[in-house]
C-alpha cells in the first residue's frame, strides 16, 4: 500500500525533474555556444612564434612560464579585439601582469599597422599566420584570453571579448590569488 | 536577326565564362580547402570529417560547415591522414585541444553514461510500467473485483459450514 502511495508522488517528481532540466537549458545567463575549455588545468602548449617587426627573439612558451601571465589572441581584422584593446592596457597596469599577444591569421604588415594605430599593451607579440599554434590552444575565434599561472598551467580561458564586469568579477580575483 | 541573336548568346556565354574563373586562390591561405591528391585518402578524410563537430556552429560537422575554423580543421585532418595517422590518433589530437565536444558522437565514459544509457533505461521503465498495467487489467477481467467472493471471518465460516452440514442432513438422499 505504501508503494502505491509512493507511485502517486511519481508525476510530481517527474515534473520537478523536467522543470529542473528545462531551467538548466533555458536559464537566462546560460550561453549555449560557450564551450568548456579542454585546456584549463593543463600546461600551456609548446609553441614558438616569429615576432613582430623582425625582432630577433621569438615569442615562445618559455616566455609565458615562470610567472603569472595573460595571453591574448587578437587580429587586426577583428573588431571586438579593437573594443577590448584598452582593457588589455589596464590589465597590464592595474594588476601588474605581463600581457602577451598572439596575432591570429593576420598578415604581419596588418598586425604592425594595427599596433601602430592602437598602441601595444603587449610585452611581446607572436605572429601565428597559419593559425596552427592557435589550434593547439583550442581557439575558436578571436579575441580569446588565457590566464596562466607561475608554472605555465592554463587557469582561465575567456572565449569572448574582455569587459569590465568580467575583469572585476572573475579575472581580478584570480590574478590576485595566483600572484600570491 | 539571327546574327543579332547569335551575338547576344555569344555575349552571354562570355559573361558566364568570367564568373567561372575561380576567385584568386591563395595557396598559403589556411582556410582554403586543399583536397588530397589521392582520392582514396580524400574520401577517407571526408568520411572522418563528418564525425568532427565544427566548434563554433553547434550541430554541424566540419565537413558541412563553411566556418573558417572548420576549413582549417579540415586541412589539419587531411594533413594527418596524409601523414598516415590513424583516426584514433587524430581524434586524440582534436579532443586534447577542443574537448569531447569536438566529436559528433560523444565517447562512452563515466560522465556520458547517462547520455548513452538514459534513453534505454527510460524506455525499459515505460515498458515495465505498461506491462504491469496490462497484466493487472487482464487479471481484473478474468475475476472481476465486484464478483470476487468476500473474505469471510472465522465466525462466518463456522456458520457457513454449520449451514452446509444442516443442508446435507435434510436433503442427503437426493444428492
Amino acid at each position: 500500500m505504501t508503494l502505491r502511495r509512493a507511485l502517486y508522488a511519481l508525476p510530481v517528481i517527474l515534473i520537478g525533474l523536467f522543470a529542473y532540466l528545462a531551467w538548466l537549458g533555458l536559464a537566462p545567463d546560460r550561453d549555449p555556444s560557450a564551450l568548456p575549455s579542454a585546456l584549463v588545468g593543463k600546461p600551456v602548449p609548446q609553441f614558438s612564434l616569429p615576432p613582430l617587426d623582425g625582432a630577433a627573439d621569438k615569442l615562445s612558451s618559455a616566455d609565458v612560464t615562470g610567472h603569472v601571465t595573460v595571453l591574448n589572441f587578437f587580429a587586426s581584422w577583428c573588431l571586438p579585439c579593437k573594443a577590448e584593446h584598452p582593457l588589455l592596457f589596464s590589465l597590464g597596469q592595474d594588476y601588474g601582469v605581463p600581457v602577451y599577444g598572439i596575432a591570429f591569421k593576420d598578415r604581419p604588415e596588418d598586425t604592425a599597422a594595427y599596433i601602430k594605430e592602437m598602441g601595444s599593451p603587449y610585452k611581446k607579440i607572436g605572429l601565428d599566420v597559419d593559425g596552427r599554434v592557435s589550434i593547439d590552444f583550442g581557439l575558436t575565434g578571436v579575441p580569446e584570453t588565457f590566464i596562466l599561472d607561475k608554472n605555465g598551467v592554463v587557469r582561465y580561458r575567456l572565449s569572448q571579448p574582455l569587459d569590465e564586469d568580467t575583469i572585476k568579477a572573475d579575472i581580478a580575483p584570480l590574478l590576485q590569488s595566483l600572484q600570491q | 536577326m539571327r546574327a543579332v541573336l547569335g551575338a547576344i548568346i555569344g555575349l552571354m556565354l562570355l559573361a558566364a565564362g568570367t564568373f567561372v574563373v575561380p576567385a584568386g586562390a591563395d595557396p598559403k591561405d589556411p582556410t582554403q580547402d586543399k583536397p588530397l591528391a589521392d582520392p582514396v585518402q580524400e574520401s577517407e578524410a571526408r568520411a572522418f570529417m563528418r564525425e568532427i563537430r565544427c566548434v563554433v556552429c553547434q550541430s554541424q560537422s566540419i565537413d558541412e560547415s563553411d566556418a573558417e575554423i572548420a576549413a582549417q580543421l579540415r586541412n589539419v585532418v587531411r594533413e594527418q591522414i596524409a601523414a598516415g595517422k590513424s583516426e584514433d590518433e587524430i581524434r586524440a589530437y582534436l579532443t586534447a585541444r577542443y574537448g569531447d565536444f569536438v566529436l559528433m558522437d560523444p565517447p562512452f565514459k563515466a560522465t556520458t553514461l547517462i547520455l548513452w544509457i538514459g534513453p534505454f533505461v527510460l524506455a525499459g521503465l515505460g515498458f515495465a510500467g505498461a506491462l504491469g498495467i496490462l497484466r493487472r487489467q487482464k487479471s481484473a477481467k478474468s475475476t472481476p473485483a465486484a464478483y470476487a467472493p468476500p473474505e469471510l471471518s472465522a465466525k462466518e465460516r463456522a456458520r457457513v459450514s454449520a449451514l452446509l452440514i444442516e443442508g446435507d442432513e435434510t436433503q442427503g438422499g437426493q444428492r
